[in-house]
């Protein structure tokens, strides 16, 4: 099968059961992309398929060999990481680290959904979505993380899409005053 | 994962032939199928993979309605302009549903035809008259919390999982078919699905080989409020406890039309006309709707774990009821 990710050409002989996420952890050395349930439910997996943020591990390979595959380590390098890895790095935004690769990939398709004006389930008025933390967080809640460092994380997206950064301090404030 | 054969559709008559070969199933986003062959719980021979057809467009009709092309992802279709300004109704439904990745390869067919979340269909060391017919309902004395409380059979107590589905029951949507033998079929969702009987195994009146090409939706009603009110219990990423799809116009202080669909409560999408012939024509009050949410329980069977769906079905109709009509 033929396969191109992070803009590199692949040719593997791999059983037609193979996932995406296999694929890349067991077959290309990409072991970035983390398999947290392998059912869909966590995120941990997430991958840009077209530029499209999906669960590489409810995708099947063989389905997948003509469309750009992008995973973490196709978005920055640790000596040039991109907007979204800079941003989680300064803000902290993770512990164990486990899902974060997931977690950045799904942000950076987020931001792209948000560009082309799609809706969340909690925008008020579907034509024109507000980028509020409340928005961040559902749109984002297809990424788990048992460390729970949602706050850091929600810090980090919305310093990369309005370039506001808050202090946490300053976060907590305002939720008190909310 | 069982190992299976492996085919890409060059046409949609090509793929109808192919499906209705012994152990064959379509395969588009897979976000289910791939999710429940990982278990065991599908174990198709083959799999024949319908998603290079041309089955991905949303078409305007001559009627003011949409064609749905059966490919469209569940993420494109909530966020086109005209579902947005026709039908919010389906817009918020499907936003309402699964996360953003999988929303992104989920497709228009592949929901609607989605399986029960029932912790006992997905179990494969416990008996379930859907996943393997005549073993048993292990649900009924189980933890039954999520299950259905309408519709139920001594068989089967599952939910359609489904948040479109309920919102295209009550648009009155209509799935366009092709078959094996090259026949064409409009079928209204309402004879879409079929209830559990002795049969659970059987959820649609799909033929073998059967592909689902296109989703109708008829023009939307003029004036008409739309919600989807979903109950949950988490706030994003979990299936209805309850959930009402409503469509309802008002003249004055009367309803004077309505269209209201029901998920988590049955093993299809609910959607019951006596519920509505109980508000059409009468004042926009809470009695009204109580006697509106008497009509939708009058047949609600609980057991035991889920009983509170009913009260809490009878309270979010009310409640939808109450914003549908300005009150």
């Amino acid at each position: 099968m033929h396969f191109t990710i992070n803009g590199q050409s692949h040719d593997v002989e791999v059983d037609v059961r193979t996932t995406l996420l296999d694929l890349a952890r067991e077959h290309l050395g990409l072991t970035g992309s983390k398999k947290g349930c392998d059912h869909g439910q966590c995120g941990a997996c997430t991958m840009l398929v077209d530029g499209r943020r999906v669960n590489s591990c409810l995708c099947l390979a063989v389905m997948h060999q003509d469309v750009e595959i992008t995973t973490i380590e196709g978005l920055g390098r640790p000596e040039n990481l991109h907007p979204m890895q800079a941003a989680f790095v300064k803000h902290d935004g993770y512990q164990c680290g486990y899902c974060t690769p997931g977690q950045i990939c799904s942000a950076v398709g987020m931001l792209d959904e948000v560009k082309k004006g799609w809706p969340s389930y909690v925008s008020d008025d579907l034509s024109a979505a507000d980028f509020t933390d409340e928005e961040i967080s559902e749109r984002m809640s297809g990424n788990i993380c048992r460390c729970a460092a949602y706050p850091n994380i929600v810090d980090a997206i919305r310093e990369v899409a309005t370039g506001e950064d808050r202090e946490p301090v300053q976060r907590a404030v305002e939720e008190v005053h909310a | 994962m069982k190992l299976f054969d492996y085919a890409r559709a060059d046409s949609a008559e090509a793929a109808a032939r192919a499906g209705t070969g012994e152990g064959t199933r379509f395969i588009a986003g897979g976000t289910n199928l791939l999710d429940l062959m990982k278990l065991q719980v599908e174990t198709p021979d083959k799999l024949v993979d319908i998603t290079r057809l041309p089955l991905d467009g949303i078409e305007e009709r001559d009627d003011g309605g949409l064609t749905i092309g059966a490919l469209v992802p569940n993420s494109d279709l909530a966020a086109d302009f005209r579902v947005i300004e026709r039908y919010e109704v389906l817009s918020r439904a499907l936003l309402a549903g699964a996360s953003g990745q999988l929303r992104n390869k989920a497709t228009t067919g592949g929901n609607l035809l989605q399986r029960t979340r029932c912790y006992y269909f997905y179990d494969v060391a416990t008996p379930c008259n859907k996943r393997e017919p005549g073993s048993g309902c292990a649900a009924r004395e189980g933890h039954n919390r999520i299950l259905a409380v309408l519709g139920t059979s001594d068989k089967c107590i599952a939910t359609h999982p489904s948040d479109m589905a309920v919102a295209m029951r009550a648009l009155d949507a209509m799935v366009l078919t092709l078959k094996a033998d090259g026949d064409r079929r409009r079928i209204a969702l309402g004879d879409f699905y079929r209830l559990p009987g002795d049969t659970p195994e059987i959820e649609t009146v799909l033929e073998p080989g059967e592909l689902i090409t296109a989703v109708e939706l008829p023009a939307p009603v003029a004036g008409a409020r739309h919600l989807y009110r979903k109950v949950r219990d988490r706030a994003s990423y979990a299936f209805a406890l309850v959930s009402v799809a409503g469509v309802v116009a008002m003249e004055g202080d009367t309803v004077k039309s309505a269209a209201l669909a029901f998920g988590g409560l049955g093993p299809v999408p609910w959607r019951d006309p006596a519920v509505e012939a109980a508000i059409v024509g009468k004042p926009a009050t809470d009695a009204t709707f109580a006697a509106a949410a008497d009509v939708l329980l009058a047949d609600a069977r609980g057991f035991g774990a889920n009983d509170f769906k009913i009260p809490l079905a009878r309270r979010t109709l009310i409640a939808s009821l109450r914003e549908l009509t300005g009150k």
